[in-house]
């Protein structure tokens, strides 16, 4: 380190003007200061270079010395990265805080990888195998669900002359050794990965299969593909962020990564302390197991929430790379959109709309398109990482740049409304506002999954919901009154979507997930009472006596009925139908 | 003692810019000493080679290019502690102004603080009862929540925080707490009135006030709340004391900023607001928690006046993407003389969830409080529908929905400013006014919970309107 040094000339806030770094590079990773303060060049015109700095800056003045490490800002890819928490440039809080007490003093560090720890390491190719960029080579458990594959790191294809035996080894042990074109090269447990440059994949592919969330709003109306993208975009209070926390609780992903990108510290320890109790439908394991969570909230340093995105999503692809299923949850892009304007307002870039940059939306676009279903590098095998992002636009307004530039990109729109959030209509997902473009390339899959039924059962559903907006506005004008006996069935048919299948209590245990399964057996029996009214109108039964019939508490209550008991949905549909024969006698019989 | 330079080059606003110095440091303080002799003091905001850009807390009246002599402190802004603190009153800068002494320091905090490691927090879920139905039951409060007032000009927003910090305690518990007041550009009587309310209920020893009124320096304000939240700090995480911080008026705080934005001709945001005010409002608000294997606490009331009422101006709305809710003071409730004027639709608590229900309330508070709000928000739609087509066109059981929403202004919001209702009183008013529903309505709660709850308001020979299911 010592002798490549340059000088710092300018500080405005995270913002370190140096001249003279020699071979100063883009990204190029640098320490400010004898007080190591972490930074990245970003911009390099003539002899000086623009760096933003990781760390509180106060205190730092020109004359003094940044010290160049000529790499790039790199994450460490490696088992021990599940049940992490990291800040936006990878520091593990955890460890940190053994180290340095409760609050983040600057110069803190900690390697992300543990050093000391061991891992059971399994390898599964034979000394002489040959081997390329992201073949496996070796297997650790990372936890009791995830097997971390060691995977060739990028560059090296060759000879293995040598691999050790299954034994414990710490991450920075050699576990191979190959012979390549450009001499013999070591295999580690860990490697490292700029976090600015995707990672390469075998070949992209269309997504197939939902993400499948248990949330019934979502997997029914408005479903995200695996390797898909999402935004949900919504004012202060909407529900973005239980949205998200839903969504890496119970979607069926193999991996999470949280992304709590300029937020709430609490709603980090929510996950923290959430996580290690609840357990994964699937594998009944401790959720924990399966995440990983940055953790750059508003507090910290703005520069690191600029790169926090990025750390998360090349762990993402990492993972995707070992063949998992991945979910990436980030929270909220704004906060990184607003991280990017004031680094390049300090660089007195020509500002955009609302003093963003210019490259916003590039920018935008470029993370989202690190999401895909792809045949990983060295294997055909198949993986996905999904992402979804959260946007909190100034106001709730929708005409937001930040807004605006990711719906040009993101597959499915989930737009939360501050109305029914007051209401408390969670999730406040607008159903007439909102929009998956993945519907038909899924539909096969919901075919199969739930009937050939479902598909006009939702069709029909969203028909109705569409239709009581239009009846809304006639009843605004004219009164209830003025609606025909028709007309108000679908208004409370579409009441009961609305309350007895959209509305989705997170906190509650037996609402909070529901299976496919249960959501086609609940919107069956909404299905079900409305067709039968229909029918019994126009057998002239009157309208306030099916109103009244007392089953309707038990459709409302369908919700609660436990993930093993479904058979009980049997019962109520014969009630149902049994209740409206009774009804059509009575009428038949005068 | 280091230089003093007297090559100040450009005074604007409140800034000042002074060239050829030596090793200035971004954030550093300087003093700065008029011709006349009088002392101000600054903060370096940047350095661009030997040029530094300074703020000047006090206002850059009276000085000159010539007659201006600066010197740079080499450190940050400090506060001086010690557990004497408590009962002082200090000005916006950490002065005393209450004609004691100045504190014998046991530590010094830079007043900017750290941030907190995410990983040091303990989640709050400790229900704090303030004696306010509408905060308490609806939006209940916890101990390490930071939780705006969202008010208007004129609404009783001081009344409304007075009551909270003098009826707020945690059930079964007798512990150590203190009030940290911070006043940001509010009147004399304003402060005055808080003064007089911790005078009366004996509070006053036990807290700690930073007043900048609105006759006091304009940029001063950037730096009292960062003292009130230090001292809240060291009470908190060092004495092992609960801590509630109350930061009037933030409104004011913002347009500090706001002005120094300006003078710095930076490209501003949303109605000249700087870019960076979400960021800098954070690292305020997020000072507010709990800490993991620490006894203390510091729960934050900051309270901010929506210029117009408007929720979507950025102070409110910056405000509320950090806060962990918010609560809304409405003035049509106020012209209707219901005290206090909490709108609880659009308020929120985010931390409810954790502080509520058996063992901190009562088992059945999450399902009142969904019902109570379904029913009111039904009640408020339908309510405006009869402004627009006459009560006559309402069905009849629309009609209850309306009786019940102003009912439920009337019994549950409203009430006195000395009235400190027990969770257990709010519940109940809260059950009484569901039981003028049908039973199939209470569609939010569990049958359980009818059953045992419900029927302690149902009179014999009201029961065949309320069949079971
Ligand atoms: N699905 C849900 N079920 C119950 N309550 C919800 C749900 N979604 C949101 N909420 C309520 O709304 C509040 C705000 O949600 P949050 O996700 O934090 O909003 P945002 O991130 O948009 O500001 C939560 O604290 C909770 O009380
Ligand atoms: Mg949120």
């Amino acid at each position: 380190m010592k002798g490549k040094t340059g000088r710092v000339v300018k500080v405005s806030g995270p913002l370190v003007v140096a001249e003279n770094i020699p071979q100063a590079k883009m990204f190029e990773m640098v320490y400010v200061s004898d007080k190591k303060l972490f930074g990245e060049i970003i911009e390099i015109k003539g002899d000086k270079a623009s760096i933003q700095v990781y760390e509180d800056t106060s205190g730092i003045g020109p004359g003094e010395s940044v010290y160049s490490t000529g790499l790039p800002l790199s994450v460490e890819l490696g088992p021990g990265l599940i049940g992490s928490i990291y800040d936006g440039v990878q520091r593990p809080l955890d460890e940190l805080r053994k180290e340095y007490g409760n609050f983040i003093s600057r110069g803190a560090y900690k390697p992300a990888l543990n050093r000391g720890k061991e891992w059971l390491f399994e390898p599964v190719v034979n000394k002489g195998a040959t081997i390329k960029t992201g073949n496996v080579i070796g297997k650790v458990q990372e936890t009791p669900v995830i097997k971390h594959k060691i995977i060739v790191p990028n560059g090296i294809e060759g000879e293995i002359i040598s691999i050790i035996e299954k034994k414990k080894v710490t991450v920075e042990d050699v576990v191979a050794r190959v012979k390549t074109t450009e001499g013999t090269k070591e295999i580690k447990l860990f490697q490292k990965w700029p976090v600015r440059i995707a990672r390469p994949v075998l070949k992209r592919l269309p997504p197939v299969d939902p993400l499948v969330t248990g949330q019934r709003v979502i997997d029914a109306f408005f479903p995200i593909a695996r390797g898909g993208t999402a935004c949900v975009p919504g004012p202060f209070g909407s529900g973005k962020t239980v949205v998200q926390h839903q969504l890496a609780k119970w979607s069926d992903a193999d991996i999470i990564i949280f992304v709590g990108c300029g937020e709430r510290g609490n709603e980090m320890t929510d996950v923290l302390t959430e996580f290690p109790e609840l357990k994964d439908p699937r594998t009944g394991r401790p959720l924990m197991e399966r995440t990983v969570l940055i953790a750059n909230t508003s507090n910290m340093p703005v520069a690191a929430r600029e790169a926090s995105v990025f750390t998360g999503i090349t762990i993402g692809e990492y993972y995707r790379d070992m063949g998992y299923n991945v979910a990436l949850m980030a929270d909220s892009t704004s906060r990184w959109a607003e991280a990017m304007r004031e680094m390049s307002g300090r660089l007195e870039e020509m500002p955009g709309e609302e003093g963003y940059p210019a490259y916003l939306a590039s920018r935008i676009a470029s993370f989202y398109e690190r999401a895909g279903r792809v045949f990983i590098l060295g294997s055909e095998e198949e993986s996905t990482l999904s992402v979804i992002g959260a946007v909190s636009p100034p106001g709730g307004d929708l005409s937001d740049p930040v807004v605006q530039a990711t719906l040009r990109t993101v597959r499915v729109f989930w737009s939360l409304d501050a109305q029914l959030a007051y209401a408390r209509h969670f999730p406040s997902l607008h159903w007439l506002r909102s929009y998956s473009l993945y519907v038909d390339m899924l539909s096969d899959f919901y075919k199969k999954e739930m009937g050939e039924e479902w598909i006009g059962i939702r069709q029909e559903a969203m028909k109705i919901l569409r239709r009581e907006a239009e009846l809304h506005e006639m009843v605004r004008l004219i009164g209830i009154d003025a609606l025909s006996s028709k007309d108000r069935l679908i208004m409370e048919t579409a009441r009961s979507i609305r309350e007895d299948f959209l509305q989705q209590n997170a906190f509650m245990d037996a609402d909070t997930y529901t299976s496919l399964k249960k959501q086609y057996r609940m919107m069956k029996l909404i299905h079900l009472f409305n067709k039968l009214a229909a029918h019994a109108l126009d057998k002239n039964v009157e309208l306030d006596k099916i109103l009244s019939l007392p089953v309707r508490v038990e459709i409302s209550r369908a919700k609660l009925v436990p993930e093993k008991e479904l058979e009980k949905f049997d019962a109520i549909e014969e009630k149902i139908s049994s209740l409206f024969n009774m009804l059509v006698k009575e009428v038949e019989n005068g | 003692m280091g230089k003093e330079y007297v090559t100040t080059r450009e005074i604007a606003g409140p800034l000042l810019i002074a060239d050829h110095i030596e090793g200035a440091k971004y954030n550093e303080i300087v003093q700065i000493k008029a011709a006349d002799g009088s002392i101000k003091n600054g903060q370096v905001l940047e350095v661009d080679g030997d040029r530094a850009l300074i703020q000047v807390f006090e206002g850059t009246a009276g000085l000159n290019l010539g007659g201006t002599r600066v010197k740079f402190l080499g450190r940050g802004v400090e506060v001086g502690l010690s557990p004497s603190i408590l009962g002082r009153i200090f000005n916006g800068s950490g002065i005393p102004i209450d004609g004691s002494s100045a504190i014998i320091p046991e530590k010094r905090m830079n007043i900017n603080g750290n941030p907190l490691n995410p990983y040091a927090r303990n989640y709050p879920s400790e229900f704090i009862q303030t004696g306010i139905s509408a905060i308490d039951g609806l939006n209940t409060l916890v101990r390490g929540q930071k939780l705006p007032i969202f008010s208007g000009s004129g609404l009783p927003h001081a009344q409304a925080a007075a009551q909270i910090a003098r009826q707020a305690k945690v059930l079964g518990k007798e512990e150590k707490f203190a009030v940290v007041f911070v006043a940001m550009g509010i009147t004399f009587e304003e402060a005055n009135y808080f003064m007089a309310d911790f005078k009366k209920t004996g509070a006053l020893e036990r807290s700690v006030m930073f007043i900048n009124l609105a006759n006091d320096p304009v940029i001063e304000r950037i730096a009292t709340p960062r003292f009130g939240l230090t001292v809240a700090e060291y009470l908190a995480f060092d004495l092992g004391m609960h801590v509630l911080v109350i930061l009037t008026d933030m409104t004011n705080y913002c347009e500090a900023l706001r002005e120094i934005s300006a003078a710095r001709k930076e490209v501003p945001g949303r109605r000249g607001y700087p870019g960076y005010m979400y960021t800098d409002l954070a690292t305020m608000y997020e000072r507010a928690g709990r800490i993991k294997e620490k006894e203390g606490s510091i729960t934050q009331i900051p309270i901010l006046t929506m210029p117009e009422d408007d929720k979507t101006h950025p102070i409110a709305d910056l405000t509320g993407y950090i806060t962990e809710g918010q609560m809304f003071l409405s003035r049509n409730l106020f012209q209707q003389a219901i005290y206090p004027p909490i709108d609880v639709l659009p308020s929120l608590s985010r931390l409810k969830d954790k502080g509520i229900g058996k063992g901190k309330t009562r088992e059945d508070h999450a399902d009142v409080l969904n019902q109570l709000f379904a029913a009111y928000a039904r009640g408020r739609e339908v309510r405006e529908l009869a402004i627009v087509l006459g009560v006559s066109a309402l069905t009849k059981s629309d009609l209850i929905f309306v009786h019940y929403a102003d009912e439920f202004e009337q019994e549950f919001v409203k009430q006195g400013e000395y009235e400190n209702r027990s969770i257990e009183e709010t519940l109940d008013i809260g059950w009484g006014l569901l039981s003028m529903f049908p039973v199939g309505e209470l569609k939010r709660i569990r049958p359980e919970y009818i059953e045992k709850y419900l029927s302690r308001y149902t009179t014999p020979g009201e029961g065949e309107t309320k069949d079971a299911d």
